[in-house]
């Protein structure tokens, strides 16, 4: 189910384009931002909207990494290990994470709280190593610094999810 | 906010033009823009004809800041007269050269200043809209810019008759969704239309046809936000900050093995050298420099012996590199030279669209052949089919992804050949702390 909000969203978006079809991706971003994934609900909702066929929406979907039509956690972690991250301990940063999180890339924790995911520049360059956990940047990243966003995160969960 | 890092290196040897503002309170507000010159440049612009705009950015010797380097004003000036389709203006915020975090604190700290260059870059083309391609991980950044944006059209900075001149332009922001190759311009246009991100064959250039068929003028972020200040104080004051046919400042980003990683705003033709050593405070703990990527991993790289170069497009040419995107990377004398040919062609690999085969097939071959040099495996062969596969990719391509993962790999291969013998000869990195051993 989309939310009334997301739909008035969605005719704002629409309407700033000469072309409807332009509107797309942002949609589908909009709407996995507040479900989680792009669902086939979502794809049916912008094929529509934007006047083309479902297999259209599919087949632009799949060309976009940030665009996941499975669920993915709800902090979804990426790393960057990219050659500036690199060079200031990236590697060892991710490996921590995957420690931490005792999960590997692309996965999700059991608890659906936590995904992880080597990923390309995030243009924090100057602040090496980085990450993002859904849209926020985290840089000069330490191992510590990590332990304690996770661990933050995960307090902030109500404990009958845990 | 926590997290987030100030990348802005704040060196006095720095030449401030576009990155002045960034230290006020307040910076991204239209009140603190305005009381700073803002939208200054925009009302002198409207009072001109739109070619004598076009003919100062010209006489500037701006070039493209995202990479290519062409000149901005000539680009303009390819937009026909005529046109029976609509004329577009598209920023290219689509930063993602790694190495490369410089429009990010354009957009974080003086979003009016984009926004102000792109409205002039309409006037000069007589175009109606424009839209500011984002990309989809800077989302932070694309709510700063939505809401400057609200605050131009309320200040009537945008919409229809702007400042009581009779120039509409609309503006807007919109967002990618992760993909290198949608930095590339045509690739961009191809996404901007709501279709997979593959590029479009040149001629024709995007200014004839481009953003719906129209002829479109596609900048950078950091190409645009120069643009007031050439309205504003001349093209002739801007062409003597950098050295001759590279006017102007530019932003670059010190990263790696450096003391002081950021971004410093420097004349262009300023000495890589001094900016190495002055500005970043030389090599990470006083290790000793083994290479430079000047411009972003798409370049050619750089020795040690090699950083006596002005850093401006035509003198890092010559000596067969690139300025490209101002991403400055520097490597220690500790780093493994296959390590970073093998993780730059994972990159090239993970972005190429997939359109044509030398890229495709090429990239992918490449990151397999880099990644036996460290699972074992790795043939004496090796480097020349590595030389082999780059050759049949460079120039062979639709679009520049292919050369950008060629040309450093060709440059790795050719500079530091030793250290893949070295390879093949242990059996393992010879950079790695504690090698594993293969029993054999």
């Amino acid at each position: 189910m989309l939310s009334k909000s997301l739909l008035t969203k969605f005719d704002q978006l629409i309407s700033r384009y000469p072309l409807k079809r332009s509107a797309m991706v942002p949609l589908l971003l909009y709407a996995q931002d507040e479900i989680g994934h792009v669902s086939e609900e979502v794809i049916a909702e912008v094929a529509r909207r934007v006047d083309v066929r479902p297999i259209e929406v599919v087949e632009v979907i799949g060309y976009y990494s940030m665009l996941h039509r499975q669920p993915v956690g709800k902090y979804h972690v990426q790393v960057c290990t990219n050659i500036s991250c690199m060079l200031r301990g990236a590697d060892e940063m991710f490996e921590h994470c995957c420690k931490k999180l005792g999960i590997k890339n692309k996965q999700t924790t059991p608890d659906g709280l936590f995904s992880l995911e080597e990923v390309e520049c995030l243009g924090a360059c100057c602040g090496a190593p980085a990450m993002q956990v859904n849209y926020d940047f985290y840089e000069n990243l330490t191992p510590e610094k990590i332990d304690a966003l996770i661990d933050d995160l995960r307090k902030k969960e109500p404990r009958s999810k845990m | 906010m926590p997290g987030y890092n100030n990348p802005m290196g704040n060196s006095p040897l720095e030449v401030k033009v576009i990155s002045k503002r960034f230290g006020l309170p307040n910076s991204t507000s239209l009140d603190v823009y305005v009381q700073h010159e803002g939208y200054q440049a925009l009302k002198k612009a409207l009072a001109m004809k739109p070619e004598d705009v076009i003919n100062e950015v010209k006489n500037s010797g701006l070039r493209g800041r995202g990479g290519a380097g062409f000149n901005t004003g000539m680009k303009w000036s390819f937009v026909p007269k005529q046109s029976a389709k609509p004329r577009y203006v598209v920023c290219n915020a689509d930063e993602s050269e790694p190495g490369t975090c410089k429009d990010r604190p354009l957009m974080e700290y003086d979003p009016h200043q984009l926004i102000e260059g792109i409205i002039i870059a309409g006037y000069a083309i007589q175009s109606h809209q424009g839209f500011i391609y984002i990309r989809g991980e800077y989302r932070y950044l694309l709510d700063i810019v939505d809401r400057a944006l609200a605050e131009a059209y309320a200040a009537g900075y945008l919409g229809k008759n702007i400042q009581g001149s009779g120039f509409d332009f609309e503006l807007c922001t919109h967002t990618g969704a992760g993909a290198y190759e949608c930095g590339e311009e045509t690739a961009l246009l191809n996404s901007l239309e709501g279709l997979r991100g593959y590029p479009r064959i040149k001629p024709p250039f995007p200014a004839v046809v481009g953003l719906y068929g129209g002829p479109t003028v596609i900048n950078n972020v950091e190409t645009l936000s120069n643009v007031p200040h050439i309205l504003l104080n001349g093209a002739e004051w801007y062409s003597k900050l950098g050295s001759p046919k590279n006017g102007g400042t530019r932003l670059f980003c010190l990263s790696g093995h450096i003391t002081r990683p950021g971004v410093y705003e420097l004349p262009m033709g300023f000495p890589l050298r001094r900016m190495i050593e002055e500005i970043g405070g030389g090599v990470l703990g006083g290790k000793k420099l083994k290479a430079v990527i000047p411009g972003g991993s798409s370049c050619p790289v750089l020795t040690a012996d090699e950083i006596d170069v002005a850093m401006d497009y035509d003198s890092v040419a010559k000596i067969g590199s690139m300025l490209g995107s101002g991403g400055v990377i520097v490597l220690d004398e500790d780093t493994c030279m296959a390590k970073v040919a093998g993780r730059i062609m994972r990159f090239y690999a993970h972005e190429s669209c997939g359109w044509c085969i030398p890229c495709r097939e090429g990239t992918s071959w490449l990151k397999h052949l880099f990644d036996r040099f460290h699972g074992g495996g790795a043939l004496p062969d090796d480097p020349d089919t590595a030389l082999d596969v780059s050759y049949n990719i460079l120039g062979k391509t639709l679009c520049p992804l292919g050369d950008a993962a060629a040309m450093p790999t060709i440059s790795i291969l050719k500079k530091f050949r030793h250290e893949f013998e070295e390879h093949v000869k242990l059996g393992y990195c010879p950079f790695e702390e504690t090698p594993v051993l293969e029993s054999k």
